[in-house]
């Protein structure tokens, strides 16, 4: 197995949340909102630290919790964005938050991305509508550390022109050198100025070396599996390419059973895997 | 192990009293609504005395015998995992304040010293993959702090029922570790044995004779009976490989259509984990309770992913619940899920056999109809 990166924040089975407050609501999309978090427990906050890619537990009391990835600068563990589509029970609550408004968090949770083993290669980041918030993390940290890496590529699909987030980072990042970000819409609407149809299409249109590039995706598996089948047939080894999985996950830690992808606990054995691993099962339907 | 010795049929209180005057709270089988439960037992003479089970696919029923034996049965529906893995537990509670404010509480979890009484070999087989899933590297703190203050004392099954099968997994019939303290049941009395320090401590307490070699004799061959005299078997001890690769079987449709996705199965299984978490909030909302309580792969919740189910008919639940359990659990702990106990056979309403399941779906789906 790779070297995989690890929070260094608590965690344990069954312990409660901590006291987190909403510094700032971002309206993002029609149905997409970023609640910007931080603890409230000085000595709390000072001691969290994650990996990009982990997730947190948002929680409600008497409402219940929600795994959210971690959309912000991992260089800066005491603000925490979560990207959030309000679609059930949990989400549609925490859509009616604004600031100051106070609930649960724990966390961080999970196996994020390979970002130390990814130095040196070409970084290839291929996402799918909100799977663009567990890589953001990575983006930022790859930035942050640009010497570091070589060539990037950053790509983002939509369904619906209107779906999307974040174009002014797309654009900033756009602006780095040896960066290229594309982005596709399978349905735009009269002002889109990017590629029309699929993101994976997009995948042959930018520079990178295959035999020395990770790459990182995160989307509906259907969009993953095509990418990561495109990737290898571009002469990527299915051993740089990882993938980003959801399950239902309720405890965090690989207890409750709820995220099982076969042999694997998605939250502590994921939710970042790579592709070698599991393309035996991926896409299977019921797993 | 230490030597044996024999505790006389009619010094067997000795064992519970020793115990008690130890801070032991003793749990024991005994008879309740027609099965052997596990509950809190002090009197020796409140075990079963002269019960039998009789079990087959989708039957339970107990059976009266003259004898004075008190372990001649098979497992009842449960034993050690709602002790240890409680059914429904608190995890936090939280308070909000007029101002907003979020206020967690974690849960008091007092030590409590309990004796299990009768603890049969497959069910030990399980507490070992439940102390891994459950004390691994996140500890759960209400399984550990049960779990910390726990004596077992085990005895080697003599009878096992029709629906056993733990000789072919390797877990039974007789006690070989994970006790403290074990018992082979004789009709003159038991054979002690010492397995840890504090085994051997309350073993120097009760009032034991020497063994004769025709009591290890007959305990040896009862033993031995037990195990040859079960005839269901899985189709081999590491069927992940041969499972994975029939996820397409047809016999995942055939046993779809006998399944009802009760989770019988899931709740008498000693190795089954899943739980799911639930609020129990008051109704003005100024606090809650966060609970966790036993789940089942058979619900339509176990498999939801916001606004969709990962599987969403009996097909892919049965398939879940068995690739897990005779596949995934090799790769998440070393070895299958199963131990044998066939309590998954007995309980299940339409009588599906685990073994019967496991040995079709092994076989090529052109052979199946052969069976």
């Amino acid at each position: 197995m790779q070297a995989a990166r690890r929070g260094d924040g608590h965690v344990s089975a069954a312990a409660e949340p901590r006291q987190a407050e909403v510094i700032e609501r971002v309206h993002e999309t029609r149905d997409l909102f970023t609640l910007r978090l931080r603890l409230t427990e000085p000595a709390a906050r000072a001691a969290y630290r994650f990996a990009p890619g982990q997730f947190n537990m948002l929680y409600l009391p008497g409402i219940g919790g929600v795994p959210i990835s971690i959309a912000s600068d991992p260089d800066d563990p005491t603000t925490l964005d979560h990207t959030i589509r309000a679609v059930g029970r949990v989400t549609r609550v925490l859509a009616g938050l604004g600031h100051g408004d106070r609930l649960g968090l724990r966390g961080p949770y999970g196996r994020g991305w390979p970002l130390a083993a990814a130095e040196g290669h070409d970084l290839v980041v291929l996402t799918g509508g909100l799977g663009c918030a567990p890589v953001v993390a990575a983006i930022d940290y790859a930035v942050a550390r640009r010497e570091r890496f070589g060539r990037l590529a950053i790509l983002q699909g939509v369904k619906h022109a209107a779906d999307l987030l974040w174009r002014p980072r797309y654009d900033a990042w756009a602006a780095l050198p040896d960066t290229e970000v594309r982005l596709a819409a399978d349905e735009p609407d009269r002002h889109w100025p990017d590629h029309v149809g699929l993101v994976t299409d997009l995948l042959g249109e930018v520079r990178f070396d295959p035999g020395a590039t990770f790459a990182l995706l995160c989307g509906p598996e259907p969009m993953m599996l095509a990418g990561a089948r495109r990737l290898i047939a571009l002469g990527v080894p299915d051993t740089h390419i990882w993938l980003s999985l959801e399950r239902g996950f309720q405890c965090g830690v690989g207890h409750c059973g709820h995220c099982q992808l076969g042999p694997w606990f998605v939250c502590r054995d994921g939710p970042v895997f790579r592709f070698a691993d599991i393309r035996w099962l991926l896409g299977t339907p019921g797993f | 192990m230490t030597e044996a010795h024999c505790l006389p049929r009619a010094r067997l209180q000795a064992l519970f009293d020793r115990l008690g005057e130890r801070g032991f709270r003793c749990i024991g089988p005994q008879v309740r609504d027609g099965a052997i439960v596990y509950d809190d037992l002090s009197d020796a003479s409140a075990l079963p005395v002269g019960i039998g089970t009789h079990q087959a696919p989708g039957r339970y029923r107990l059976e009266h015998y003259a004898h004075a034996r008190c372990f001649a049965w098979s497992n009842g529906p449960q034993a050690l995992k709602p002790l240890l893995f409680a059914p429904e537990e608190p995890l936090w509670q939280v308070t909000r304040g007029a101002d907003g404010r979020v206020t967690f509480a974690s849960i008091e979890r007092p030590a409590q010293r309990r004796a299990v009484i009768g603890v049969r070999a497959c069910d030990l087989a399980a507490l070992t993959l439940h102390d891994a899933h459950f004390l691994g590297a996140a500890a759960d703190p209400g399984y550990a702090a049960r779990r910390a203050e726990l004596f077992i004392v085990a005895v080697d099954c003599s009878h096992p029922a029709d629906t056993c099968f733990c000789a072919s997994t390797g877990d039974g019939p007789a006690v070989t570790g994970g006790a403290d303290l074990t018992l082979t049941e004789l009709d003159a009395g038991f054979l002690v044995r010492g397995l840890t320090d504090a085994g051997r401590s309350l073993m120097d307490a009760l009032p034991l004779l020497p063994a004769s070699s025709d009591d290890l004799r007959l305990a040896k061959a009862e033993i031995e009976h037990a195990a040859t005299s079960q005839r269901r078997q899985l189709p081999g001890r590491n069927l992940r490989d041969v499972l994975f690769a029939n996820l397409d079987h047809p016999r995942w449709d055939d046993v779809a259509e006998r399944c009802l996705a009760c989770g019988n199965c899931v709740a008498v299984c000693p190795t089954c984990f899943c739980y799911t978490e639930r609020e129990d909030a008051a109704l003005d909302g100024s606090h809650s309770t966060h609970l966790r309580l036993w789940d089942t792969c058979y619900s339509a919740e176990h498999s939801y992913l916001h606004g969709r189910l990962l599987r969403a008919n009996t097909r892919t639940r049965y398939r879940q619940w068995l690739t897990h359990k005779l596949g995934g659990w090799h790769d998440q702990y070393g070895r299958s899920g199963c131990v044998g106990c066939g309590r998954c056979i007995a309980w299940c309403p339409t009588g599906i056999d685990i073994t019967a399941e496991a040995a079709a779906l092994c076989k090529p789906p052109a052979a199946e109809t052969d069976t």
